[in-house]
This record gives C-alpha cells, sequence and structure tokens, in this order.
C-alpha cells in the first residue's frame, strides 16, 4: 500500500507540471496581451506597461519564473483585478461554490442512491420505471434550464425562496437543487444497473444461504460492490461542482468561481488563468487519488493488482 | 414518494415563511432613503490613477470627486475646485480648492491632485488611462520614459491652490478633469496600503458624497452618505446597496421581486417593456461603424465605400436587431458636445442612405477599377451578441441591395483588434467610445499616420483641419473646422457609420434623481433620492 500511494504521489506531481506547462504555451499564444484597455492603449505606453510587468521577456524566460513562484505557492497578482492576489480571488470564490458543491453532491448522492437501489430491488415495477424517466430527465435536462425555472417559478411567482443573491442559507436552496440533479441522475442510473448485476452474483445467494438478512445482503454485499461505477463517476463530479458552474452561478448571482474561468480566458489575465486551471487540476487529481484509494478499501482485488504493476 | 413530496413543500413552505419574517425586519428601518442597485461585475480596481473599466469609474464618480463634477446636463460645474482662473492664451488654467475634507477629516490639497495626476504618469504604475493626462504639459514624455517628473505641467502652489500647464488650448479641459484618473489621492494613504491600496473600503479614503461602506468581493458592495462631504447637504440617499449580478434575465428577476430598484436591460427586453414608464434609456457618446480598409483594392474606390454606406438601413439595425440604440448621424455620436454646445445640431445628420443610388455607385465603382464583378468581401466580426446580429443583418442586407457575398469572419475581440493592428482585414465591424466630451476624441482617429486609423485612409485637407483645431485657440472656428473635416471623411466614406448605443434600464417608479451622463462615469448619485415607495 505504501509503494502504491507513493507511486500515485509521484505521478501527481508529474500530472501537474505537465497541465502547468501546456496551459502555460497555450495561454501565451492567445490573441492579445492582459491589458485591460487595449483598444485605446497607445502603442508606445502599451509597450513600456508590457515592460514593467516583465511580459517583453522570452517566454522561456517568463516560464522558468513562472514555475518558480508556482512551486513556492504564490500564484501571482492578477492583472485585471488591480494587482489582487490570485490566490485570494480563488477563495473568495472558491467558498461559494464549494459550499453549493458539498450541498448538491450529499442531497444527490443520498437520494440517488436510495433511488437506485430501491429502483434496482422493485425491478420493473412503476418505481422503477419513475427513477429511470427522472434519471432520464435529470441526465438530458442541462442544470441551466432547471435552474432558470426553479428561479422563475420558485422564487418569482410563487415567491417561496429567493430568485437569487447569495445572503443564507435559504438562498443556497434553488442552486443546490438545480445542481443536485444531475448527480441523483447520475448515481441513481450507475447504482440501478450495478445492484442488478450484483444482486445476480452467486456470492448473493451465498451470503442468502448463510442466513444473511436480506438488509446485510443489501448494504454490506451488494451495494459495496454496486458503488465501484458510481465512486468513479463521482471524483470528476465533485470536482466540477466544487469549483463551481458557470451558468448556475450566473443565474443565481452567486460569488463563485465558475466566472473566473471564463473571464480570465477573455481578458488575458495570466496569473488568473494559470491560478485557476493549477487549482482545479490540483483538485481533480488528488480527488482521482482518492477515488484510487476508495477503491482499494471497497474492493481489495483493485489495490493488490494496483500494487504489482 | 407521494408523502415524499408532501414533506418537500411542507419544508419549503417553512423556509419561506421565516425568510418572509426576516425580510420584514429588513424594511422597517424607517424613513431612510435606500436605493438598491444591481452592478454586472465585480469592480476591477478602484485605484483612480490605474483604473480602466466602467464600473469602477462609477463607483469612484460616487464616493471621490475632482476639481469638477458634471451635472445632470453634463457639464462641467465646480467641485473640489472653487474657481478657476484661466489665462489668455487658455493654456495655463488656476485653480482655488474650497475648504473639502477627506473622510478621515483631513483636508483636500492641492498637493493630492500633484501627487495622484504624477502617479498616474510614472510608467511604474502601469495605468492604462495614463494617456488620458495627455493634454498637460511634460506628461506623455515622463509617462512614455523620455522626460522627467519635475517638467509635468501640474503644481500646488498652496494647499489650496493648483497651476496646470497645457500643451494646447483645448475647450473641453474642465470636463477631462471630472474624469477619474484626475482625482486627487492622499500619499500617506496610499503609500501606507501599498500593493493593497484601495482593494478594501478601508484601504482608501473618500472625498466625494457617499464613502464604500462594505465591499464583499465578487457578491456586493455598499456605499453610505458622506459625513465630511462638503455638500452633504445636497446629498438625501442614506445608503446604496448593489448587488453583483452578470445575467441579465436574473437582474430581472430581482426586479420583479423588488429585490433591486434600477437594473440593467439589454436588448432582448425591450419589447417587452416597451411601453412602460420604467424602461429607461441612456444615450452613450459611443458608436459602431464599418470600417473599410483602403490598402484593399475594391474599398480604395471611394465609390463602392460609398455604396456600402448608402445600402444600409440603420432603422433597421436599432429598431429590429439590437434594439439598443439611435442610427448614426455621422461619426460624431449625437451626445457630444463642442465649444459647450451640442456638435450634431451644428453638424447635422450626414448620413445619406439610397438603394438606387448605392447600386449606381457600386457599377461605376467597379468600372473605375475595371472589374467586372465585386469580389466576395470578408467582415471581420467578433463574437458578442449584439456584434453577431449585426454581423448577421449586414450579410443579408449587403446581399439584396448590393448583391455583394459577404462572409462573416467571427473572432474574439482580442483576435480582432490584432487583426486590424496588423491590417489583416478588408472590411471590419468596430465601435468607439468617447474619452472626453468633444468631437476630438473620434475624429483625430483618421488622422493620416494615427494608430487607430486602421482602414489606412488618408486626405491632406483633413489632417491640416484636425492638426490645426488641435491647438487652436479660436474655440469658435475650431467647432467649424471640425464640422468640415467630419464632412469630408464622410463625403469619401473613411469609414460607414451604423449606429450610436444607447444603455437601457428599468428604474422603479419612485426613484427620482439619478444623473446619467454618455461619458466618463455612468451615473451620479449625489441628487438621486426615494419618492413615494
Amino acid at each position: 500500500m505504501g509503494r502504491f500511494v507513493l507511486k500515485r504521489l509521484i505521478y501527481m506531481v508529474i500530472t501537474l507540471w505537465l497541465i502547468a506547462t501546456i496551459t502555460f504555451f497555450l495561454m501565451h499564444n492567445l490573441p492579445g496581451s492582459p491589458l485591460q484597455n487595449e483598444e485605446k492603449l497607445p502603442p508606445e505606453l502599451k509597450e513600456i506597461i508590457l515592460k514593467e510587468y516583465g511580459l517583453d521577456k522570452p517566454l522561456p524566460v517568463q516560464y522558468v519564473n513562472y514555475l518558480g513562484n508556482l512551486i513556492t505557492g504564490d500564484l501571482g497578482n492578477s492583472y485585471k483585478y488591480d494587482g489582487r492576489k490570485v490566490t485570494d480571488m480563488i477563495m473568495d470564490g472558491f467558498s461559494a461554490s464549494a459550499t453549493l458543491g458539498v450541498q448538491a453532491i450529499s442531497f444527490g448522492v443520498v437520494v440517488g442512491l436510495i433511488l437506485g437501489c430501491v429502483a434496482a430491488l422493485r425491478r420493473g415495477t412503476w418505481i422503477d420505471s419513475g427513477a429511470t424517466v427522472l434519471s432520464v430527465l435529470g441526465v438530458s435536462i442541462p442544470s441551466f434550464v432547471l435552474g432558470a425555472l426553479l428561479s422563475y417559478y420558485v422564487g418569482v411567482e410563487l415567491q417561496w425562496l429567493p430568485p437569487a443573491l447569495w445572503e443564507g442559507w435559504e438562498y443556497t436552496i434553488l442552486p443546490s437543487l438545480a445542481l443536485s440533479f444531475l448527480v441523483i441522475a447520475q448515481i441513481a442510473r450507475y447504482v440501478r444497473t450495478e445492484m442488478l448485476e450484483v444482486l445476480g452474483q452467486d456470492y448473493i445467494k451465498t451470503a442468502k444461504a448463510k442466513g444473511l438478512g436480506r438488509p446485510a445482503v443489501i448494504i454490506r454485499h451488494a451495494l459495496r460492490n454496486a458503488l465501484i461505477p458510481a465512486i468513479t463517476i463521482m471524483a470528476p463530479l465533485t470536482v466540477a461542482l466544487l469549483t463551481g458552474t458557470l451558468v448556475i452561478e450566473q443565474i443565481f448571482a452567486i460569488p463563485g468561481m465558475g466566472y473566473m474561468f471564463v473571464d480570465s480566458i477573455q481578458t488575458n489575465d495570466f496569473t488568473a488563468i494559470m491560478g485557476v486551471t493549477m487549482f482545479y487540476s490540483f483538485l481533480l487529481v488528488v480527488s482521482i487519488f482518492i477515488v484510487d484509494i476508495l477503491y482499494g478499501i471497497i474492493d481489495p482485488r483493485i489495490r493488490l493488482t494496483g500494487a504489482k504493476e | 414518494m407521494g408523502k415524499k413530496f408532501t414533506m418537500t413543500l411542507a419544508l419549503l413552505l417553512v423556509a419561506s415563511m421565516v425568510l418572509t419574517a426576516c425580510g420584514g425586519g429588513q424594511s422597517a428601518g424607517g424613513d431612510k432613503q435606500v436605493l438598491n442597485i444591481t452592478e454586472t461585475g465585480e469592480p476591477p480596481g478602484l485605484d483612480s490613477a490605474v483604473t480602466t473599466d466602467q464600473i469602477s469609474f462609477d463607483i469612484l464618480n460616487n464616493v471621490t470627486e475632482g476639481l469638477y463634477r458634471v451635472d445632470k446636463n453634463n457639464q462641467p460645474q465646480p467641485a473640489i475646485a472653487k474657481d478657476v482662473e484661466i489665462s489668455k492664451d487658455k493654456k495655463t488654467y488656476t485653480f482655488k480648492l474650497r475648504d473639502a475634507k477627506w473622510s478621515d477629516g483631513k483636508p483636500v490639497k492641492a498637493q493630492d491632485f500633484e501627487y495622484a495626476w504624477k502617479r498616474a504618469l510614472d510608467p511604474k504604475s502601469k495605468s492604462q488611462y495614463a494617456y488620458i493626462l495627455y493634454p498637460i504639459k511634460g506628461a506623455e514624455e515622463y509617462n512614455t520614459d523620455k522626460g522627467d517628473k519635475k517638467d509635468v505641467g501640474v503644481k500646488a502652489l498652496d494647499d489650496k491652490t493648483l497651476e496646470v500647464k497645457l500643451n494646447d488650448p483645448i475647450p473641453y479641459f474642465l470636463t477631462l478633469t471630472t474624469f477619474a484618473t484626475y482625482r486627487p489621492q492622499r500619499e500617506d494613504i496610499v503609500e501606507k496600503h501599498g500593493k493593497e491600496y484601495a482593494q478594501d473600503p478601508d484601504k482608501m479614503v473618500y472625498n466625494g458624497p457617499f464613502v464604500m461602506s462594505e465591499w464583499k468581493h465578487k457578491k456586493s458592495f455598499q456605499l453610505k452618505k458622506n459625513d465630511k462631504y462638503w455638500d452633504k447637504d445636497a446629498v438625501k440617499l442614506d445608503e446604496i446597496n448593489a448587488n453583483i449580478v452578470k445575467e441579465t434575465s436574473t437582474e430581472v428577476n430581482l426586479y420583479n421581486t423588488k429585490k433591486a430598484d434600477v437594473i440593467n436591460v439589454n436588448g432582448e427586453f425591450v419589447d417587452k417593456y416597451k411601453d412602460s414608464k420604467e424602461l429607461v434609456k441612456v444615450p452613450e457618446a459611443s458608436n459602431f461603424y464599418f470600417q473599410f480598409n483602403t490598402k484593399e483594392k475594391v474599398f480604395s474606390n471611394e465609390k463602392i465605400r460609398k455604396a456600402f454606406s448608402l445600402a444600409i438601413e440603420r432603422k433597421t439595425i436599432t429598431e429590429k436587431v439590437t434594439k439598443d440604440g439611435v442610427p448614426a448621424q455621422g461619426i460624431v455620436p449625437i451626445t457630444l458636445d463642442v465649444n459647450g454646445k451640442n456638435y450634431r445640431e451644428q453638424a447635422g445628420n450626414m448620413i445619406e442612405e439610397d438603394e438606387e443610388k448605392a447600386k449606381k455607385l457600386l457599377e461605376e465603382g467597379l468600372e473605375e477599377l475595371d472589374m467586372d464583378k465585386m469580389p466576395s468581401i470578408e467582415l471581420l466580426g467578433y463574437d458578442r451578441e449584439n456584434a453577431k446580429k449585426t454581423q448577421e443583418y449586414m450579410k443579408e442586407r449587403l446581399k439584396n441591395v448590393l448583391g455583394v457575398n459577404v462572409e462573416i469572419k467571427i473572432v474574439p475581440f482580442k483576435q480582432k483588434l490584432d487583426l486590424e493592428n496588423a491590417g489583416d482585414f478588408q472590411l471590419s465591424f468596430a465601435g468607439w467610445g468617447a474619452d472626453y466630451n468633444d468631437p476630438m476624441t473620434f475624429l483625430e482617429l483618421w488622422v493620416t499616420g494615427n494608430p487607430y486609423n486602421r482602414g489606412d485612409w488618408s486626405n491632406k485637407e483633413y489632417d491640416k483641419l484636425i492638426k490645426k483645431s488641435q491647438t487652436n485657440a479660436d474655440y469658435e472656428e475650431r467647432a467649424k473646422d471640425l464640422i468640415k473635416a467630419e464632412k469630408i471623411a464622410m463625403d469619401e466614406a473613411a469609414l460607414a457609420p451604423l449606429y450610436d448605443r444607447q444603455r437601457l434600464k428599468l428604474q422603479k417608479p419612485y426613484v427620482k434623481g439619478i444623473a446619467r451622463h454618455p461619458f466618463g462615469a455612468d451615473n451620479t448619485y449625489k441628487w438621486a433620492y426615494i419618492e413615494g415607495k
């Protein structure tokens, strides 16, 4: 296990370095500069400002400087937001996005699990069909459509909950709900399919035969094995939800991270682009790592083959 | 399932009841004057010497004040300056300052202006709007590393007297002093906070009608009446709450649930609110136009350029396509003044639209170029909503009237600028916004050799008139010369102006007295108030 973890850690660092490098050079190929008033800025003044920022230096030099700062954890200052620290900007947005993401995931996973299990156990009944319809809808209706509908009907027409803004817990309900729909659908679908497969396995019969109760069979033996594919999709899903979804954040006017992705690229805010990319990659790589460990806990066979490689 | 649903509903109900109870507490503040607004983004920076964007300009206009401030009619009125003495050659301005205070109680001094302007011009400050100070003697030289700080023509003669020396006499200098880059700054405060200056409400000081009392980054900010403001009796609002909302439909939802009193809308919402008194149209001093690249064979021909301009129906664009503007009447937008009077009223409408004439001119033009057929044209456009719509409309229109095939090339905005600067286009969809209240802010762009003259149109007479006007102390003659110059550019169709943009707002009937401006900052809340809510 120790060797396995170490190896994965080294892979993680290499992955992050590759992402940093590729993003850095791609980003510098974007047309335009990170300056804001480019449209009107006199060319001579532009050159002077670029020089002040050190953007006139050859790319490889800038790259080495950047990597140096990155290793010390310094993501630099934003170009657009008047020298604010990129780390601060990410943290400003991350708290809102993460609150939303955690709520959507917790709610989505619980409901999705129950829905998937119930559908599998009551296969062929109206509950099963209902769950399937819900899953298909959940996967196919984009969250922003749901978000806009919720905001309008629940927020404006019924006025039960605020249609937008971010002032307290009640403000988080509608956007979390809009986001959780996809999680419910995905989890329910995977769990149902896997459960059906697992329930037909010999070891379930064995478990039943040795006199275990129905709940024990389902939770300890069936669900545990049915979870593996669900966990696989949970990693990227979690990261995507934690770091914010642009459209839901826009619809509900949430001060999250989603907009930072788009905004930084559109304004060539180099440090911010690198910052959010590295932050996102870091979360993703870590969560994949956690998933790998989780696999091992849920299914020891994976850990063994992993270590032999 | 059914049970669960009822449970959820019940929960939602309870939550909403709790909410309504909370809401009641907030509005029980009595007759406090509160205005709730939305902003479309996080203010990028409130350091007046370096900021460049509209949201920051707007906040700064209400929490700080310069020598002059524009009034409801967009004319400059004395603010921190009590009055001004202008020398005979109109090149030296001596401002006398009134007894105004900063929000920490210290007096606003002439030195604060000198410090702020020189700081903006210091290349190390990386101010991307520093060029707005270039009319000042020695400013451009210092800013571009060719001159010295001490040669910049701004000097505090004493605490209450500021002397400014200009390169040339310009009729719009007092309006310039209302602009954000011309605001005063406190050296001690800037030094104290260094890089973090103005990044949070307690890291700056204020000398305007309001102070910033709260700034939750990316979420909201709050302005409160400034008790130290010299003219505080004129200020009626106690509080302005701004939420940052990027999506227009969300703004509309907030407006309809009374969480915002004034919001921004776009052309898509115009039809819905067309007959409503709550729809406010604010003309802007910015326009959109077609820029011909005269280095391209077809557009080197004046008749062909003219044919393109004649073929356009501008009213269709503003009424059916973008719905957020008025047809252009020339290069200079309708809102600008020259020498204190509206420019367009003096210059008149210089735009002609005539399908038949367009067809005829196109034929004649092709003959002059010895071509049988108009080749397919590439229109360089960009990917913003209204731009896309206008580009599509133009493609249709040029095909129908002139039979010209137009291919639209849509690129991100920054790439479009790069292509235009490189002269790598045939026809481009472009826009420009005024930096100050004078036609010169538009007309100087088409002078030969100007870096913004991206279509390389050139006319000696035009160049002469503009050059003369840049230094002409006879403001009457200057106004006439500018009209003459614009006429030349229009006669030769150096460009084809399309429309002047308007900002669209929804505003509750109980909101009164917000002054809105076509150039500089968008809003002044100094005289705003709530009545009959």
